[in-house]
């Protein structure tokens, strides 16, 4: 790894810097356990976010579906750590929970990832209707009435940390080879598969890897949370995380970030109203459709924007 | 034994019979046009080789090293890695990523690093990669868009955009490489800028090339051999100068009233 | 066997109803590509405006029905105009999100306005049953399904009749070619969301009185569902949406009457994804590729 370039230790110290002064504004009072709670949710959400972006945006493979990875992580997860009642224990459900995600993704994937567009929308859409209905009525999810008093190991360091690992190793990715080779499934999927792309193989790679996060989101939900019923994980939940990766930018990670902490934001204030904030996410997906299709930030990423501001001569090559 | 042999191929889209019973050779080294009037059956006969389409019956035999490979039937991304590599006739490039880009998308199967590198970045990609920019430069360098390498594909003018088409699939390391109207839309000077860059591609990558034209002036001017397409059947084969006074070819080209008259 | 038919019945009742939300779903997809997620929506207001009619005046069924109708016909038309037509030559995921937008809309709107609860919704019709040997068939089935057939049939006749289907025909086979006829297609296309919001404003009357029970969020699964139909017929194909709808309606109460109805919804999305794969064009539909 070349892990001492000027740019990563630019990186590392804005990612350790984020992290103190959150830090300290907790330290000192600032942010109280209320805005704790709407810290994590973003954090979650940027998971979810970046991960669907990876999916949708990069690879071109509208999913609906990506509430039902989330359960599966969430409750697997729950189911774990509730009969190892140790960080241990956590750690582990986490991963059980997201590598359980991976694999349904991948075995759904398959089968599904040959449809296009909307077909494929909708196909992801009913299996996460599936998913919600074997957890409703399943013993070890106790049904309807969810599982409660889920010991709670995740805090806002473990969140931050997976968080930062999500964008690092997604972006990473894209970075790649393989990552290329999603983008250019984007791109044409004629032509792609032209120059030697095995374009089903990749697309179920991004699934995978798109489940995989989401099921880690979905884990870190269960833990910050301590209770979960099958009903958080419908279609409606699937829709709020694609209201932030369109609202960002189709191809964006950094969009998904902006627009994440943004709605954030937005819920914490329309808190106790759900009908008005459903409606300014309904009118907000309108308009942005309509006048901005591209999100706030297009394609483009933070990079982009900073080469732009500093006039940079030198174009370099990610 | 030829580098490609196609044994009577035949393609059917319900009654319509859009390549009838075709075959051709091409040896190592050639330079081979497929011409026909439009509807000829052309694009069909190129996109049953890539693997686009499943042929109805017939065969597709290509030589690798000492083996031979049947293509017929196999998925597209199976041909390319097999030495097929080819450009559209409506230009598919991936517009809206970088000309870099591009070349580098077709790189893809030669690029041996896994996915755990590609999820860290371990040294395995960083070295890997950084013969990936070099190779995909020095290809850029020969088509004369190295300084537009960061342009968005889709900002290129028209001529650029089919030399971004073959540089991209020269990328895959093809052994044969099949054109399909590289010149389409070109005027005269652009038409002969690229026949020269097709001649030069050829021995510089030791390459066979099938290529598909209209423009008749770069097709006599640099193929060895030519097959003439008719209604789905080839109705004749030979060199360039045989071909210009084949009746036969003049009667598709120009319809029989002409030829009658 | 008894219960088998009984089951039938009940099916062929439900699954009207499904079959008029699916006629829009797939009129719509026919016509401009878009799966409509307001769809479903607009069924729940049409269930709220014959809600509104019975209970605010003493109109009867027929009145409440055409009211619904109505109102629903001025709803999607408006939709179409407001968020769909600016979109005509975006990307189809940019309208599909808009669609997904505009269903969340009217859902929360509604709620906002009646609140969340559920609403009993008034007998308009007897519940006087006919029994059948031990098959018992109510009044309500029957005005539901005679409804529904008198639609179709009617449905029928503008698509192959008249002037105007001739021209909704047109547009979904080839848009530009049918603008160089000499076609409206905007007009076309505000027809078709008119015709197919009527539908699914009837559709909403009718499962107000079948269930008796209606709330803003009521749209989502039967929209689902009837989209579900539509695919299982043949999207973009009228007659494969009425069998879709029927098929989908007689297997929900089959699996409720001898399975488990907890399963029912699953079933339903197992069958849509069996078929996506299986025979993407559904029962009906007609194969397309992509030219290369």
């Amino acid at each position: 790894m070349r892990t001492l370039t000027k740019k990563n230790l630019l990186i590392l110290g804005s990612i350790l810097l984020t992290f103190a002064l959150v830090q300290v504004l907790v330290l000192v009072g600032i942010l109280d356990s209320f805005y704790e709670i709407t810290i994590a949710t973003i954090c979650i959400n940027i998971i979810l976010a970046v991960s669907l972006n990876l999916v949708t945006g990069f690879t071109g493979q509208f999913s609906l579906g990506h509430a039902g990875f989330m359960s599966i992580g969430a409750y697997v997860c729950a189911i774990i750590s509730m009969r190892i009642g140790t960080v241990g224990g956590f750690l582990l459900g986490l991963l059980a929970g997201a590598l359980a995600a991976t694999v349904v993704g991948i075995l759904i994937g398959i089968p599904t990832l040959r449809l296009k567009g909307d077909y494929l929308a909708i196909a992801t859409l009913g299996m996460a209707e599936i998913i919600r209905v074997v957890f409703l009525n399943l013993e070890i999810t106790n049904g309807a009435a969810g599982l409660n008093g889920i010991p709670r190991y995740a805090n806002w360091l473990w969140l931050y940390f997976f968080t930062v690992m999500a964008i690092v190793i997604i972006n990473n990715f894209l970075k790649s080879s393989p990552g290329r080779a999603c983008i250019a499934i984007r791109e044409d999927e004629i032509a792609a598969e032209s120059m030697g792309i095995n374009t089903t193989k990749y697309k179920v790679i991004a699934f995978a890897v798109g489940a995989f996060f989401a099921g880690l989101a979905g884990g870190l939900y269960a833990s910050y949370f301590y209770f979960l019923k099958p009903d958080l994980f419908g279609f409606m939940k699937s829709v709020d995380i694609l209201v932030i990766v369109v609202l960002g930018g189709l191809g964006s990670l950094t969009g998904s970030v902006i627009a994440a902490i943004l709605l954030g934001l937005i819920t914490t204030f329309l808190q106790s109203f759900t009908a008005v904030r459903m409606i300014v996410y309904a009118v907000l997906l309108v308009v942005i459709m309509i006048f901005r299709p591209q999100g706030l930030m297009g394609s483009k990423e933070i990079n982009d924007l900073l080469k732009f501001r500093f006039g940079k001569k030198e174009e370099k090559i990610e | 034994m030829p580098l490609l042999k196609v044994d009577k191929l035949t393609k059917s889209f319900g009654g319509l019979t859009a390549v009838s019973n075709v075959s051709i050779d091409i040896n190592k080294g050639e330079l081979v046009g497929l011409i026909g009037p439009n509807g000829a059956g052309k694009t069909t006969l190129f996109n049953l080789l890539t693997g686009v389409y499943v042929p109805s019956s017939g065969s597709i035999a290509l030589k690798k090293n000492a083996a031979t490979i049947e293509l017929g039937g196999k998925k597209p991304y199976h041909v390319t890695k097999e030495g097929l590599a080819r450009t559209f006739q409506n230009i598919r490039l991936f517009k809206d990523l970088t000309v870099m880009d591009n070349v580098r998308i077709a790189m893809h199967q030669n690029v041996k690093y896994g996915l755990v590198s590609a999820f860290l970045h371990f040294n395995k990609y960083h070295k890997e990669e950084d013969e990936l920019k070099a190779e995909a430069e020095r290809l850029l360098e020969i088509f004369h868009l190295s300084h537009k390498k960061m342009e968005l594909a889709r900002n290129l003018p028209y001529g650029e955009q089919r030399h971004l088409e073959i540089a991209r699939a020269l990328a895959t390391k093809p052994s044969l490489l099949l054109l399909d109207e590289p010149a389409a839309g070109m005027n005269p000077y652009e038409t002969a800028a690229l026949t020269e860059i097709i001649g030069w591609i050829r021995n510089e990558f030791g390459l066979t090339i099938l290529l598909i034209e209209h423009d008749m002036s770069l097709v006599m001017k640099i193929c060895e051999r030519i097959y003439v397409l008719d209604y789905g059947m080839l109705i004749a084969s030979g060199e360039p100068n045989k071909i210009k006074k084949n009746k036969r070819v003049i009667e598709a080209y120009l319809g029989e009233d002409v030829s009658n008259a | 066997m008894d219960q088998f038919l009984q089951q039938i019945v009940n099916g062929i009742s439900l699954g009207s109803i499904y079959a008029l939300i699916a006629l829009g779903y797939t009129m719509i997809y026919g016509i401009i590509k878009l799966i409509n997620f307001a769809h479903g929506d607009i069924y729940m207001i049409g269930a709220y405006i014959g809600f509104a009619v019975t209970t605010y005046t003493n109109l009867g069924f027929f009145p409440a029905l055409i009211i619904a109708m109505a109102g629903c016909t001025v709803l999607g038309v408006t939709i179409e105009k407001i968020a769909y037509r600016p979109l005509r030559n975006a990307s189809r995921i940019a309208v599909l999100i808009t669609a997904i937008g505009m269903s969340f809309f009217l859902e929360y709107t509604m709620m906002f306005f009646v609140g969340a609860e559920v609403r009993s919704y008034p007998m308009i019709l007897s519940k006087k049953t006919f029994n059948f040997g031990d098959i018992l068939i109510n009044i309500q089935q029957i005005y539901i399904v005679l409804t529904a057939v008198a639609l179709m049939i009617l449905l029928q006749f503008i698509v192959h009749k008249t002037k105007t289907g001739k021209a909704m025909r047109a547009v979904s086979v080839d848009k530009e070619a049918a603008q160089l006829m000499g076609i409206n297609v905007n007009t076309t296309i505000s027809f078709t969301f008119a015709i197919g919001s009527a539908f699914a404003g009837a559709a909403g009357v009718l499962v107000g009185i079948y269930y008796n029970s209606i709330d803003p969020l009521m749209g989502m699964m039967p929209g689902l569902k009837a989209f579900v139909a539509a695919v299982f017929g043949g999207i973009g194909n009228i007659p494969g949406a009425m069998i879709g709808g029927l098929g989908i309606g007689i297997m929900e109460t089959l699996i409720s009457g001898y399975g488990n109805s907890m399963y029912r919804d699953a079933a339903v999305f197992a069958l849509l994804i069996i078929i996506l794969i299986v025979k993407p064009t559904g029962l009906l539909g007609k194969n397309t590729r992509e030219k290369v």
